[in-house]
């Protein structure tokens, strides 16, 4: 389904992404994992768009459709969603009106019907039954005055209202509690399919505990440093990235 | 120095100038060269203001000259009603002015839906209000202006308070040729309450001034302020906002908030807060940002597939929208909110 080869990305004059390489199969998960400053953010970035991220060189696909081409609204409309490290808040738009402006704009760049009111508020509201959600909550202005774990709720309720077909989620661990934790991946879990893939961005092994990845990817200055199955997360809790960092 | 001397004595020297302090940023001596002839009386129907049909009753001024009975801005004691005022320009190349006085008796409340509407370019216009709310009135001012890209229009209202009595007021502009809607507050403390709100949304190369003054006097007064503005291409919005707290008007709540977005290298905000505090035990606070639109939110909403332009009117929309959330009349705020959709300049 995605397809990285040899990816470079540069911020400004630094160069961050120094020739990445990965194959995300459909129906996989994969876990990258990384030291500070590898690279990670600035990947997940580069996949959906971000304006200040310039790639010098390599590709990136989705089903074989170059997607560094694509305008980052085009992206999501072709299903690439990034569940952000820190969800933004923005004052003045309900959650609801922010969520079902997204969800049209993405099907008429499909070329499909735009929802109506009706079907909306009634996946909106089984959505959020699954998340153990206060649906009260979607009234107000997306994420203001909401916890760290009401945002990263949040993310996931759009994304799960969204569909899209590649899930990539950045650092969505980090300011969750236990409880939140497993709300939160089984909510990443309801929506594993042979249909989708998932990038799961992480620091630490926690998340992989309650979201299995098929492989993980240890990146490391840039570039995939190790491949390996989930006892590889395991290694890297124990012994740290250390090797990794120093091969680099 | 005004432009209602200027206008009466028909004398351009009377007009406030970059070197009269609260005038520097909106002058008038260096942009009007000649003033235009008095306006003609113009008899002909206007169609609706912007306000449409809200309320029970309307009171219009055109050309300076009331049509109608003015004696509805008067309140009687206990009594409620909700006016449309509207102060029309419908001649090019003319001048005038006009004063009226609003009158709230005790416990009495009035809604006013103050409109100011440009019909024909290059008129000047001076309009005073003076207002005065006994003990336990209740206003609440929602000025839309509307004035012609090349218009020039000051509005001027002075309102007095009683002990307990409560202003509310959500000033809204698109700015014109050069435009002031200005308002002097004077606060007798004493659980009196003023909301003083403002939003302007200002492009091409309009001007808009935004300018209050609110006196504390007296103990246990609040005044709570939210002035908002989205400025694009050449245009130019000024806040002027200033809460003076006398001496011995202790125990004073004031808070002053003025946030303006730039979307153009060429567009200016030119703000000065100002809190004046010669009381010792209050609690008064003012923020005051002016920047560009937030590119996080901007990405954060195109990640989620709204395109760039849609997401920036999104969100300059939304910016302003926490200013017309507070707008307590149903009818007006969803007047607002259509007026602040009308006017993306995202």
């Amino acid at each position: 389904m995605l397809s990285i080869k040899n990816l470079h990305a540069r911020v400004e004059a630094a160069e961050i992404l120094k020739g990445l390489t990965l194959d995300l199969p459909a129906g996989e998960v994969h876990a990258i994992m990384g030291p500070n400053g590898a690279g990670k953010s600035t990947l997940s970035y580069v996949l959906t768009g971000r304006q200040g991220y310039e790639v010098t060189d390599g590709t990136a696909t989705l089903d074989g459709e170059d997607l560094l081409s694509l305008e980052a609204n085009e992206r999501a409309a072709r299903g690439v969603f990034l569940s952000f490290q820190y969800p933004l808040e923005i004052p003045g738009v309900p959650a609801m009106t922010f969520l079902r402006t997204a969800m049209n704009a993405q099907r008429k760049a499909r070329d499909e019907p735009e929802i109506s009111a009706t079907d909306f508020l009634k996946r909106a509201r089984e959505v959020a039954g699954q998340l153990k959600m206060d649906f009260d909550m979607l009234k107000r202005p997306l994420n203001v005055g909401f916890s760290g774990g009401e945002k990263k709720r949040m993310e996931i309720f759009q994304m799960a209202m969204l569909s899209p077909r590649l899930l990539i989620l950045d650092e969505t661990d980090s300011g969750l509690d236990i409880d939140a934790l497993k709300i939160v991946a089984d909510g990443v879990n309801a929506l594993r399919s042979p249909d989708r893939a998932m990038l799961v961005i992480t620091h630490y092994q926690r998340l992989l505990d309650y979201i299995r990845p098929d492989k993980v990817h240890v990146l490391a200055a840039g570039r995939i440093a190790a491949t390996g199955g989930p006892e590889l997360a395991h290694e890297l809790e124990r012994d740290g990235y250390d090797k990794y960092a120093r091969a680099a | 120095m005004t432009l209602s001397l200027a206008l009466e004595a028909r004398d351009l020297s009377y007009l406030p100038s970059r070197r009269d302090e609260d005038w520097r940023w909106t002058d008038l001596r260096g942009l009007i060269r000649e003033l235009p002839a008095p306006s003609p009386e113009v008899t002909t129907d206007m169609s609706p203001g912007p306000f449409g049909d809200e309320g029970q009753a309307e009171l219009l001024v055109v050309n300076g000259r009331v049509r109608g009975d003015a004696s509805l801005l008067s309140v009687g004691e206990g009594e409620a009603r909700v006016v449309r005022l509207r102060f029309v320009s419908a001649t090019a190349e003319t001048s005038h002015r006009v004063k009226l006085d609003v009158n709230l008796a005790p416990g009495a409340q009035l809604t006013l839906l103050e409109s100011y509407e440009g019909q024909a370019p290059d008129y000047l216009a001076d309009a005073a209000l003076s207002v005065r709310l006994e003990a336990g009135a209740r206003l609440e001012r929602i000025v839309l202006a509307g004035d012609h890209a090349e218009g020039v229009s000051v509005s001027i209202t002075t309102v007095s308070l009683a002990p307990d009595a409560e202003l509310s007021q959500t000033v809204l502009t698109d700015g014109a040729r050069r435009q002031r809607l200005e308002t002097r507050v004077e606060h007798p403390g004493q659980a009196a309450v003023v909301r003083m709100d403002g939003a302007y949304l200002v492009a091409d190369r309009r001007h808009a001034d935004l300018t209050t003054a609110v006196n504390h006097a007296g103990t246990d007064g609040t005044t709570d302020q939210l002035v908002k503005g989205v400025v694009a291409d050449q245009g130019r919005g000024v806040f002027q906002g200033r809460i003076t707290v006398s001496p011995g008007a202790d125990r004073t709540d004031a808070r002053m908030g003025h946030h303006a977005l730039l979307l153009s290298d060429r567009a200016e905000v030119n703000a000065k807060p100002e809190l004046l505090i010669f009381a010792d035990d209050v609690a008064c606070a003012h923020g005051n940002t002016v920047g560009a639109l937030d590119e996080d939110a901007l990405f954060y909403a195109q990640q989620r597939g709204i395109p760039e332009a849609e997401a920036r009117a999104m969100l300059t929309e939304a910016f302003i929208g926490e200013v017309i959330d507070r707008i307590v009349h149903d009818g007006a705020r969803e007047v607002a909110r259509a007026w602040a959709a009308e006017r993306r300049v995202g």
